[in-house]
């Protein structure tokens, strides 16, 4: 007998302290927010999608190279004596035509090693993270300034330049194979 | 009100039908709140906000829901019985609506003056299990049918400690008409049934604490009848999908969840009627104060709405508090704690009316 009334006092009592405690939740500010209209503040040295400030770029190839997944492709074209390819931000000279500079973020793991290996320090992790895409191939993203003919027309100029280089070294050439004919004979 | 529009139109027919759009309304209004409301208390008891998108904090997400609802494609398993299958939800619908036909709203708001109105009520809310067995039954599906032999053994066991309470508020008060027990508690707080009745006696504040056992039974009883948690193991729905409404879809669905929040609001004003006064003001009418008499009965609506609205949020705040109760423990709380206690209640306030 007395087991049952403390079981009933057990169940109504112990009903009204789980009631106390929603009650008291019923007015605490909510945890969540609205989303999309509202956003967590991102850690500082957060890491989501990559972005290259190409005008820095000098075309080294380093972050390629650092990447583990392959994710980055880079193209360069040498560029010609007397073409002025301007200067980065801290100094250094370019000397290189990007011609293609590729990355495919949806390869990307968000490791960060390709940045640090950049000597101007152009490439680097934003705080953009809402990228989702409907098709894959939106997920390459190109970063190279030249346009396609342009590209072509630097690699031409090379070539030719390259071809001038290749004729005026063998209008210098015959001279010395005559020397060595000389000299065998 | 029935009386006052058949004088209005003069045919029988047409005034009872105007009188059953009210309740119907009602339901239907509270329904798209009462919904509203649930998710609003649940997201804030959890510490989230729930809708806020559809209208000023998400108040028209149930109009939402319903749109989509209407437009679902309406699915009958091959192998239901489809006679039975399509009738269930419109006899659940019935039973609860039935329910609404002699609650009295304010003094001019009910729909019929009967004598019988609280034994009507019991009755016409076992037409629900009739409903509920033939929804589980004729989709022939096992998790249905499980759920609605759970709910016919759970809504006819939590009848009895219901009768028992709404037997003790009959011998108190003498009468069955909801209307003349809601008359009786007039004027003040004081005297409502849970401070034993307007009769001012020794009787009375002996009364008191009985009728606060009495009140808290019938609530803990009702909740169970309308198969809200704890007691929603008919529905469970992290064991039986959604219990005897599992293969429903579209609006016969809808008429279920319908039932069940019309169900919610009923027991509240059964309650509500018994013990807390009813329509009648706690403090008494501003109408009567400033002398426009025609402001009364639109205060008793507001007194009315406000109680079973209370009782209701009362419910929704136990949902989200409790767990569910296992089978075992359910019958448990019914026939070994409730049953005996009602029992004693009923004979004590026996004893102390006859005083």
């Amino acid at each position: 007998m007395k087991q049952y009334l403390r079981n009933t006092w057990d169940g109504i009592f112990t009903v009204l302290v789980g009631m106390k405690v929603t009650f008291k939740h019923l007015f605490t500010p909510a945890v969540t927010i609205q989303y999309p209209d509202v956003k967590v503040k991102l850690p500082e040295r957060v890491r989501n999608r990559l972005y290259v400030n190409m005008d820095d770029c000098i075309g080294c190839d380093q972050c390629s190279r650092a990447c583990p997944v392959s994710c980055i492709e880079i193209e360069t074209v040498k560029s010609i004596p007397g073409e002025d390819l301007g200067i980065t931000s801290n100094g250094k000279k370019k000397a290189l035509w990007v011609t293609k500079f590729d990355i495919d973020i949806a390869k990307c793991c968000y490791c960060q090693l390709c940045v640090f290996p950049c000597p101007t320090e152009c490439i680097y992790m934003t705080d953009v993270y809402e990228f989702a895409e409907y098709e894959r191939s939106n997920f390459l993203y190109k970063f190279a300034t030249l346009t396609d003919e342009e590209a072509v027309q630097k690699k031409l100029n090379y070539e030719k330049f390259q071809a001038e280089k290749a004729a005026a070294a063998a209008k210098l050439k015959p001279e010395t194979p005559a020397q060595t004919e000389n000299k065998s004979e | 009100m029935y009386q006052f529009l058949y004088n209005l139109i003069g045919n029988e027919i047409i005034a009872g039908l105007l009188v059953a759009v009210v309740p119907l309304t009602i339901i239907l209004v509270f329904a798209l709140f009462g919904i509203w409301l649930e998710r609003k208390v649940s997201a804030h008891m959890q510490d989230r906000l729930g809708p806020m998108r559809t209208g000023w904090h998400g108040w028209l997400q149930t109009v939402a829901d319903l749109m989509k609802m209407l437009q679902k494609e309406d699915i009958i398993a091959t192998d239901a019985d489809k006679t039975l299958y399509n009738i269930a939800p419109v006899l659940v619908f019935t039973g609860s609506f039935a329910v609404y036909a002699v609650i009295p709203f304010s003094s001019k708001l009910l729909g019929s003056e009967v004598e019988i109105g609280l034994f009507y009520v019991l009755a016409i809310s076992s037409l629900v299990v009739a409903g509920i067995l033939m929804a589980g039954w004729s989709a022939n599906n096992k998790y249905s049918l499980l759920g609605a032999m759970r709910a016919a053994a759970q809504i006819i066991s939590y009848e009895i400690p219901t009768a028992l309470i709404v037997l003790s508020m009959v011998m108190l008060t003498g009468t069955l008409s909801l209307d003349k027990i809601s008359q009786m508690q007039t004027s003040s707080f004081w005297n409502w049934n849970i401070f034993g009745g307007a009769i001012f006696s020794l009787s009375k504040f002996l009364l008191i604490p009985f009728m606060f056992v009495g009140a808290l039974i019938i609530f803990i009883s009702t909740l169970a009848e309308v198969n809200r948690v704890p007691f929603d193991i008919p529905e469970a729905e992290s064991e039986l999908v959604a219990g005897y409404f599992t293969e429903y879809c579209g609006m016969k669905w809808g008429m279920f969840m319908l039932a069940e929040y019309g169900n919610m609001f009923a027991v509240s004003a059964i309650i509500s009627i018994l013990f807390f006064g009813g329509y009648q003001s706690p403090f008494g009418y501003l109408g009567n104060t400033i002398g426009a008499q025609w402001l009364v009965p639109f205060e008793q609506g507001f007194w009315f709405l406000a109680k079973g609205l209370t009782l209701v949020f009362v419910q929704m705040w136990l949902r989200w508090t409790l767990p569910r109760l296992r089978v075992d423990q359910l019958m448990t709380v019914c026939w070994k704690y409730l049953i005996p206690y009602a029992f004693i209640n009923l004979i004590i306030i026996g004893i102390i009316s006859i005083l």
